[in-house]
C-alpha cells in the first residue's frame, strides 16, 4: 500500500519530501466510506419495517437506532480490519499454511481420539438426552458428508441435489414399513438400493454435463423429487408427510417402557429407560457412518476409486487411458446415493415422522458446504466440518432466527479465508515409496 | 382460443420478469464464469425495496400516477444496485481466480444470508400490497370469457422493453459496454489492454442487480404479494431461462425468459398448477442434455 502511494506525485510535498498520509487517517476514511455504504444498505431495509396492520393493510415502522448501531458496527469492523491487514483486506490462502500441516500431523492422533470420544459418548458422565440427540444429528451429517464426498470429493462431480437421495431413502423405508410391515433391518438395504437406483437414473442423463451445469441440473432434480413428494398425496401424504413410522428394534427386542421380557430392558434385566433407544440409535448411525468411511477408504485404493480420482484430475486423459467414464461416473453417483439412502432410512426411523419439508434445497447446500469446508476428499476434514457447522449451529440455538444468518455468513467467511477448506492437505491414495502430504491447491477439483 | 390468448398475454408478462433476472445471471456467468446463486435473492431485495418505497410514497400521499411508479422503480434500482455491488465486493471478489467451487459455496452462503437478513429485518409474514394499477383493456370476448390485457401487464411489457433497449445501447454503444464485452471474451487480455477489470466486474453486478430490481418492482406490481423466499424459485427459473437461451448470450436470456414464462403459464393452464415447477425444471434438464449451448449460445471449444 505504502509503496504505490509514496510514488504517486500528488503524495509529494513541494520540498520533495515524501508525504505519507497517516495510516490511521486512511483507515478512518476507508471505514467512513464503508459505514456510508452500510447506511445505504440498511436504511431502507432495516430502518423501515413493513408490518401488516390488524386491518389488513401495510404500514411502516421506523427503526433508525438499529441502522445507527449496524453502521457503527460496520465502521468499527472495517477500521480494525484496515488497521490490521492494510487496505488489501483479507486474502484467501489455498496453500497449506503452517497450522494446517500441524493439524494434519496432529490428525494422526486426532482422528483416533475423535473416534474414541464418539465411541464413548453415551457413557461419559453428564451426557443426557440432549447431548445424545445432538450427537446423532452430527453423525447423520457426517455420514451424509462422507457419502457426498464420494461424488464431489473423489469423482469431482458437483451435486447440488444430494438431498433427493436422502429423501428417497427416508420415503422408501417409511412406505415399505408402513405398507408392508417390513422391519428396519430389511428396509435399510432396500432403501440403499432404491436410492442407488435413483442415483443411476438421475445420473444417466447428466453424464455429458460438467461443472456448474451439472450442479444446476442436480439441483433441479432434487427440487423435482421434493415437488413430487409434496403433490403425490395418495402415496406420500403430501405436505402432511408420513407419521407413525416404526422404530427399529434391537434384534427383535423393542425399546418400550413396559419392562416385559420381550423388550430390550426386560430381556437384559435393566431398568427401562428412554435413553436406551437413543443410545441404540446413536450407535446405529455411528456404525453406518463408519461403514461409509470404511468403504470410501477401501475404494480409494481399488481400481474404481483410482478411476474416480483420475477422472477428477483430468477426464480427457482418463478416457484416453481407456477408463470407461460412463460406469465410473454412474458408480460414483450410485454409491454416493446409496449412503444418502441409508442415512435417509435412519432419519425416518429416528424421527418416526417425515415430510417434504425436511428435504429442501437448504439441506443439500448444508451437506455440500460441509464437504467443501472440510476440504474436498478429506475424510477427517468432513467430520470436523460437520461437527463445527452442525454443533456450532446448535450452540447458537438461543439466537433462533439469527442462526441461519450466522450460518450463511460463516459459509462465506470460511470460503473467503480458506477456499480449499479447513483441512487443506491430503495424503495421496497411492504412493511409490513415501506418502508425502499434498497441498490442496495442487489437487484437481474436477470439471464434471 | 380466447383462453389461449389470455394465457399468451399472462405468459409474456411473466416471461419478461424472468428475462430481466436471467440477464443478470448471464452477464455474470459470461464475465467471471460463476453462477451468482444469490441473484434470485437480489431480485427479492428489489421487490422489498419497491414495497417500502411504495409505502413511503403513500405515507406522503404522493402514490399516484406514472411518475410515482417511476420513482419507486428508480429507488428500488438504486438500493438494489448497492446490494449487488456489496455482494460482489464482500463475497466474490476475494475469491476471484481461486478454486472453482469456492465462489459457488460463497454465493449459496450469501443467498442464505440475504434471505435471513430480510426475514429478520422485515418479518417472515407475507406482505400483501393492494393493487396500485387497476383495470385493463378488453381485447376479445368469447361468450362469457373475456380476454383482458391489464394495465399492469402493459406496464411490465413496456418497462421491460424500455429497460432492455437502454441496456442494449449500454452494452453495444458505450465504452463500458465495450469493456464488458472484452472482459467476457478474455479477462486477462482485457486487463493487459488497460481495462480496469475490477471496475468492469463491479459495474456488471451493479447493472445486473438494477435489472433484477426492475423485475422485483414489476413482480410486486403484478402479484402484490411478496415474502423473503420468493427469490429462490424465481432465481432457479431465471437461471433455467439463461441456460435455455444459451448462457452468456444477452438476447438469449430474454428469449429464454419468455419461453420459460410461456411454458409455465400454459402448463398451469392446461395441465396442473402443482407441477408447473417440475415443467420448468424438466425444460432445464432437457435443454442441457440435448442442446447444451442453449438456443443462441456459442459452441464452446474445449482445448486439451
Amino acid at each position: 500500500m505504502t509503496r504505490a502511494e509514496s510514488r504517486s506525485p500528488s503524495a509529494r510535498r513541494s520540498d520533495g519530501e515524501p508525504h505519507r498520509p497517516s495510516r490511521l487517517l486512511l483507515a478512518l476514511k476507508d471505514a467512513g466510506l464503508a459505514a456510508l455504504v452500510a447506511l445505504g444498505l440498511f436504511a431502507p431495509v432495516v430502518g423501515l419495517r413493513t408490518d401488516v396492520a390488524p386491518s389488513g393493510g401495510l404500514f411502516l415502522r421506523t427503526r433508525w437506532e438499529d441502522v445507527a448501531i449496524l453502521c457503527g458496527i460496520v465502521f468499527a469492523l472495517r477500521l480494525t480490519l484496515v488497521l490490521w491487514t492494510g487496505r488489501r483486506g483479507l486474502r484467501p490462502s489455498t496453500a497449506p499454511g503452517p497450522w494446517t500441516l500441524r493439524l494434519q500431523q496432529a490428525g494422526r492422533l486426532f482422528a483416533p481420539a475423535l473416534l474414541a470420544v464418539a465411541l464413548a459418548l453415551p457413557f461419559i458422565p453428564g451426557v443426557g438426552r440432549y447431548e445424545l440427540d445432538l450427537g446423532i444429528l452430527v453423525l447423520t451429517y457426517v455420514m451424509l458428508g462422507w457419502g457426498l464426498n464420494i461424488v464431489v470429493g473423489l469423482a469431482g462431480l458437483l451435486d447440488l441435489g444430494y438431498v433427493a437421495f436422502y429423501a428417497v431413502g427416508a420415503y422408501s423405508y417409511a412406505l415399505l414399513a408402513l405398507n408392508f410391515g417390513l422391519s428396519f433391518w430389511i428396509c435399510l438395504p432396500l432403501a440403499g438400493i432404491l436410492a442407488a437406483f435413483w442415483g443411476i437414473l438421475l445420473g444417466f442423463p447428466v453424464l455429458r454435463l460438467r461443472g456448474d451445469y451439472l450442479a444446476i441440473v442436480t439441483l433441479a432434480f432434487g427440487e423435482m423429487i421434493r415437488i413430487v413428494l409434496l403433490n403425490w398425496v395418495s402415496l406420500t401424504g403430501g405436505p402432511n408427510g408420513l407419521s407413525g413410522i416404526p422404530r427399529p428394534s434391537f434384534f427383535g427386542l423393542s425399546f418400550s417402557m413396559s419392562g416385559d421380557p420381550d423388550t430390550f430392558a426386560g430381556y437384559f434385566g435393566l431398568e427401562p429407560s428412554p435413553l436406551h433407544r437413543l443410545i441404540f440409535l446413536y450407535y446405529l448411525i455411528f456404525a453406518l457412518a463408519l461403514l461409509t468411511n470404511w468403504v470410501t477408504l477401501r475404494l480409494r485404493r481399488q481400481p474404481l476409486g483410482r478411476a474416480w480420482e483420475a477422472m477428477r484430475e483430468d477426464e480427457i486423459a482418463c478416457r484416453a487411458l481407456g477408463i470407461n467414464i460412463t460406469t465410473t461416473k454412474l458408480s460414483a453417483f450410485a454409491l454416493g446415493a446409496m449412503f444418502g439412502g441409508f442415512a435417509g432410512a435412519f432419519f425416518a426411523t429416528r424421527q418416526a415422522f417425515i415430510s417434504p419439508e425436511s428435504f429442501t434445497f437448504i439441506e443439500s447446500a448444508i451437506i455440500l458446504a460441509i464437504v467443501v469446508l472440510g476440504g474436498l476428499g478429506s475424510q477427517i476434514g468432513v467430520a470436523i466440518a460437520a461437527l463445527v457447522m452442525i454443533g456450532g449451529f446448535e450452540l447458537f440455538r438461543e439466537l433462533e432466527e439469527w442462526r441461519m444468518l450466522v450460518f450463511g455468513g460463516a459459509m462465506v467467511l470460511i470460503m473467503v479465508l480458506r477456499p480449499r477448506g479447513l483441512v487443506g492437505t491430503r495424503t495421496p491414495s497411492v504412493a511409490l515409496r513415501q506418502k508425502r502430504l499434498i497441498g490442496a491447491n495442487l489437487i484437481g477439483e474436477g470439471k464434471g | 382460443m380466447a383462453y389461449a390468448l389470455q394465457q399468451l398475454i399472462n405468459g409474456i408478462s411473466l416471461g419478461m420478469i424472468y428475462g430481466l433476472i436471467a440477464v443478470g445471471y448471464t452477464m455474470v456467468y459470461g464475465i467471471i464464469g460463476m453462477i451468482n446463486f444469490a441473484h434470485g435473492d437480489v431480485f427479492m431485495i428489489g421487490a422489498f425495496v419497491a414495497l417500502i418505497a411504495v409505502l413511503l410514497l403513500q405515507l406522503g400521499g404522493a402514490m399516484d400516477g406514472p411518475a410515482a411508479i417511476l420513482l419507486v422503480l428508480l429507488a428500488s434500482m438504486a438500493v438494489t444496485a448497492l446490494y449487488g455491488w456489496t455482494l460482489e465486493r464482500l463475497a466474490y471478489r476475494p475469491l476471484r481466480g481461486s478454486f472453482r467451487l469456492a465462489p459457488l459455496i460463497s454465493a449459496i452462503g450469501m443467498s442464505i444470508v440475504l434471505q435471513n437478513y430480510v426475514q429478520i429485518s422485515q418479518g417472515a409474514r407475507v406482505k400483501p400490497l393492494e393493487p396500485l394499477v387497476r383495470g385493463g383493456v378488453e381485447v376479445m370476448r368469447d361468450g362469457p370469457f373475456v380476454v383482458q390485457f391489464s394495465y399492469v401487464q402493459m406496464l411490465i411489457i413496456g418497462v421491460t422493453l424500455a429497460v432492455l433497449a437502454v441496456f442494449t445501447l449500454l452494452v453495444t454503444r458505450t465504452p463500458l459496454g465495450r469493456a464488458m464485452r472484452a472482459c467476457e471474451q478474455d479477462l486477462k487480455m482485457a486487463a493487459l489492454l488497460g481495462i480496469d477489470t475490477n471496475r468492469t466486474i463491479s459495474l456488471t453486478f451493479v447493472i445486473g442487480a438494477s435489472l433484477a430490481a426492475v423485475a422485483g418492482t414489476m413482480y410486486l406490481l403484478r402479484y402484490g404479494v411478496i415474502d423473503f423466499y420468493i427469490g429462490f424459485l424465481a432465481g432457479v427459473k431465471a437461471f433455467t431461462a439463461a441456460v435455455l437461451g444459451g448462457i452468456g448470450s444477452l438476447p438469449g436470456a430474454v428469449l429464454g425468459g419468455l419461453l420459460i414464462g410461456l411454458i409455465e403459464t400454459f402448463w398451469s393452464a392446461y395441465f396442473s398448477v402443482q407441477y408447473k415447477d417440475v415443467a420448468a425444471f424438466s425444460i432445464l434438464a432437457l435443454t442441457l442434455i440435448f442442446l447444451p449451448t442453449g438456443l443462441l449460445g456459442r459452441q464452446e471449444v474445449e482445448k486439451v
